[in-house]
């Protein structure tokens, strides 16, 4: 039974955790281009270094 | 569904963090790889001043920062590097996809909130003990409740508005089974009662159904901007003339009584007379006459007709919305209306649903009361369990799922779909009727008579600095030739009549045969004063024939119908092999031709891209525009072709067949998923638990469908 004590709040707060990354996700705009994400990683142009 | 558009509040565009800001849009309607995004992006950030470019592939689109440089800057930059660009008229696009972002939000909200609980209850699934279940199920509580009262409220608000309304949509039945499956449990959970929760079934079902939601809605608004985007593309401007000099203004600004210049190549923005100079009028757009007219002073002249030769003073009569469009305005009115009315599979599929939800919810509710002797938990938990049971998760992702995904099958093959029902429409059409000028034709000419390689070379002389069909049709022979146009002096256009020039103090013309005094239409005059006739004709689409073969393989007869002359007609329709071809006609006997079609009971769809197929366009059954079309006809078609090709066409008419047998199998599972699960819940057997696997694997199932065989 104690055991519940930690497990719950743990199992919340990451759920919280995975909801806060999708909301940031979405703010970033990250979903607004998903054909363009297909195609940049062929981009070489970052390759050796990243952009700033 | 029958939602019209979920009365969600866009949140407010969430700031992106540390970007600079874009404030210019510019189109790139030819960029599709990897190179192509470095290509535009470098050449984009090269320019000084531009802080930021960014490309989004997906909307063909580039968001720049740009510090002030003007667009036209850009737009030449980019076509020095290869690539064609337009602008956008900022004030026609944006805050589109906010709503998108909202549905989502909740969309996500749902789905952890689903995760978390039905974590919770594997737990009392799997056996917890009695307080341990307690504590779960309040634990559950506590998520579920604001999760729901958030992500449901598409459903919550569109089901109130129906109601207020005295009518019953698929978001009624949806709204209650949620409400009542969380306020049961929520009552349960307090109440201490040693029952199964519903809360992860409310949660799943909210889940389910906003993916479907979700998609769409997203179809939807993606037609929306992208049909903004070809408004704003053409925002037609015009040059006023002031006493200080020429001011560029919006077209639709324009007042009666003002005077506008316009020059050679330009599209008339206003109905007007006009004051000053003579030119030749290219009035395709409007009547489908591939031969261009003289006008001079004092003639009246249309919007939507093209100045070729000459520039003009025009006193503005009709200006924006009161233009000639007026005219066919009434009949496309009409035919909109019409067309709204037709009932996709997914709203007959609701309607027929909705009441027999509630019915066999009630039923359940009476029938266990009966059974129970009284028994009022016992009784709603059935009652729930059908509620949620029936709800249509799968019903709701049917057919959105699968337009969806042939929407952007159609729109990589370079096809838009406008219209939400269009898919279905098209899949029923039983003919297909096109237009001449600008759609099977490209609407320019091509030289038909062999002229030696001397008469070419002095005709493209002639031709070069002239914007009228003839010359561009003989410089363009004349470079495919490889013949370089004769360096010629005095060269004068004479609108109305043609071009002439010096050439050793003699004159030689190329114009009309009347005016040189050869027989024909078009003809050359040469130094010596012996002239040779031209001959020109149009330029099919260079896959025409093998579209119109295409088609009548399918079993489609084509029709023919054009407002140009008989005998081009009669020239184009035996080239493509098309028997049944009307000349002469008018916008109006157009139209009354596809209302006789359907009211014959054949469904018509109509390819054209002139004012004067606008009210055929928006009467037949279905139709398509391409992308060179006018605004107006453009608007009313439901689908837009983007290439130069018409084999999307038939493309177009396969896919949505194709679609339209996927949705009706969709619908079919999830009526076979209910004829399992409804007896079960009937007979009280089905538990939460049974309720979300059930809802799960008819869902996947039926999204899983609708991607088959996706290329």
């Amino acid at each position: 039974m104690n055991v519940l004590v930690f497990l719950i709040p743990v199992s919340v707060g990451l759920g919280l955790l995975g909801l806060g990354a999708f909301v940031w996700t979405i703010a970033r705009g990250q979903y607004d281009d998903p054909e363009g994400a297909r195609q940049r990683p062929l981009d070489g142009r970052y390759d050796d270094a990243p952009k700033r | 569904m029958t939602a019209a558009c979920p009365a969600c509040v866009a949140l407010p565009e969430p700031a992106r963090g540390g970007r600079v800001a874009a404030d210019l849009v510019l189109h790139l309607p030819d960029i599709h790889c990897a190179a192509c995004i470095a290509g535009v992006e470098e050449t984009l950030n090269a320019l000084p001043g531009v802080r930021e470019a960014r490309v989004n592939l997906t909307l063909k689109r580039a968001l720049v920062a740009s510090g002030g440089i003007d667009a036209d800057v850009m737009i030449d930059a980019l076509a020095r590097a290869g690539h064609r660009a337009q602008r956008f008229d900022p004030a026609l696009l944006g805050g589109q996809d906010s709503s998108d972002r909202d549905l989502l939000l909740r969309m996500g909200v749902s789905g952890f909130a689903m995760m978390n609980v039905m974590l919770l209850s594997v737990a009392v699934w799997s056996g917890a003990a009695a307080t341990t279940a307690h504590l779960f199920h309040l634990i559950a509580a506590m998520i579920a409740v604001p999760a729901v009262a958030y992500s449901g409220r598409p459903f919550f608000a569109s089901a109130l508005g129906a109601l207020s309304a005295r009518r019953l949509n698929m978001d009624v039945p949806i709204s209650l089974a949620i409400v009542l499956a969380l306020g049961v449990s929520v009552a349960g959970a307090f109440l201490g009662h040693d029952r199964a929760g519903w809360f992860d079934a409310a949660l799943a079902l909210t889940f389910f159904l906003l993916i479907g939601r979700y998609l769409d809605h997203r179809g939807r608004s993606s037609a929306r901007s992208a049909a903004a985007e070809l408004a704003a593309l053409e925002a037609p401007q015009a040059l006023r003339v002031e006493e200080g000099g020429d001011v560029v203004v919006r077209a639709a600004d324009l007042l009666p009584g003002e005077i506008i210049r316009v020059r050679p190549g330009d599209r008339l923005p206003v109905d007007g007379i006009i004051l000053e100079g003579a030119t030749d009028l290219d009035r395709s757009a409007l009547t489908g006459e591939s031969q261009p007219e003289a006008a001079s002073a004092g003639d009246t002249v249309a919007a939507g007709e093209v100045t070729l030769t000459g520039p003009l003073l025009i006193r503005t009569i009709r200006a924006g919305a009161d233009t000639s469009l007026r005219r066919l305005a009434d009949l496309v009115a009409a035919a909109e209306t019409q067309k709204s009315r037709y009932a996709g599979l997914a709203d007959r599929a609701a309607k027929i649903y909705a009441p027999v939800v509630h019915i066999l919810g009630a039923a359940a509710f009476v029938l266990w009361m009966y059974l129970t002797a009284g028994d009022g938990w016992r009784s709603l938990d059935v009652a729930i369990s059908v509620l949620v049971i029936t709800c249509p998760c799968a019903l709701g992702l049917a057919v959105p799922a699968v337009s969806t995904v042939t929407t952007s099958r159609l729109f990589r093959k370079g096809l838009l779909v406008k219209s939400s029902t269009a898919l279905e429409r098209l899949a029923e059409v039983d003919m297909v009727v096109f237009d001449k000028t600008g759609t099977l034709t490209t609407g320019r000419m091509r030289l038909e008579t062999e002229l030696g390689d001397a008469d070419l070379a002095l005709a493209a002389g002639l031709a070069m600095g002239s914007a009228h069909p003839v010359s561009r049709a003989i410089c363009d022979a004349a470079a495919a030739r490889g013949i370089a146009p004769l360096e010629l002096s005095d060269i004068r256009e004479i609108p109305g009549k043609g071009v002439c020039a010096n050439q050793g103090g003699r004159e030689i013309r190329l114009g009309r045969a009347d005016w040189i005094g050869a027989t024909g239409a078009t003809a050359l005059q040469r130094a010596d004063e012996s002239h040779v006739t031209i001959t020109l004709g149009e330029d099919l689409r260079s896959d025409a024939e093998d579209t119109v073969a295409r088609l009548r393989a399918a079993g489609l007869p084509v029709v023919l119908l054009s407002g140009d002359a008989p005998e081009p007609v009669a020239r184009l329709a035996e080239t493509l092999g098309i028997d049944d071809a009307h000349a002469r006609m008018s916008p109006e006997e157009k139209a009354r031709w596809i209302e006789k079609a359907t009211a014959r009971g054949a469904r018509p769809l109509m390819v054209g891209d002139g004012l004067n197929d606008t009210g055929s366009l928006a009467l037949a059954h279905a139709s398509i525009a391409p992308s060179s079309a006018l605004d107006a006809a453009r608007n009313a078609a439901d689908l837009v072709l983007l290439s130069d090709k018409l084999g999307p066409v038939a493309d177009a008419i396969a896919a949505a067949r194709q679609a339209k047998t996927r949705m009706k199998e969709n619908i079919g599972l999830a009526v076979l998923y209910n004829l399992v699960s409804i007896p079960i819940a009937f007979a009280g057997l089905a538990t939460p638990f049974i309720a979300a696997i059930a809802m799960s694997t008819s869902s996947v199932t039926v999204s899983l469908n609708a991607a088959r065989g996706r290329e």
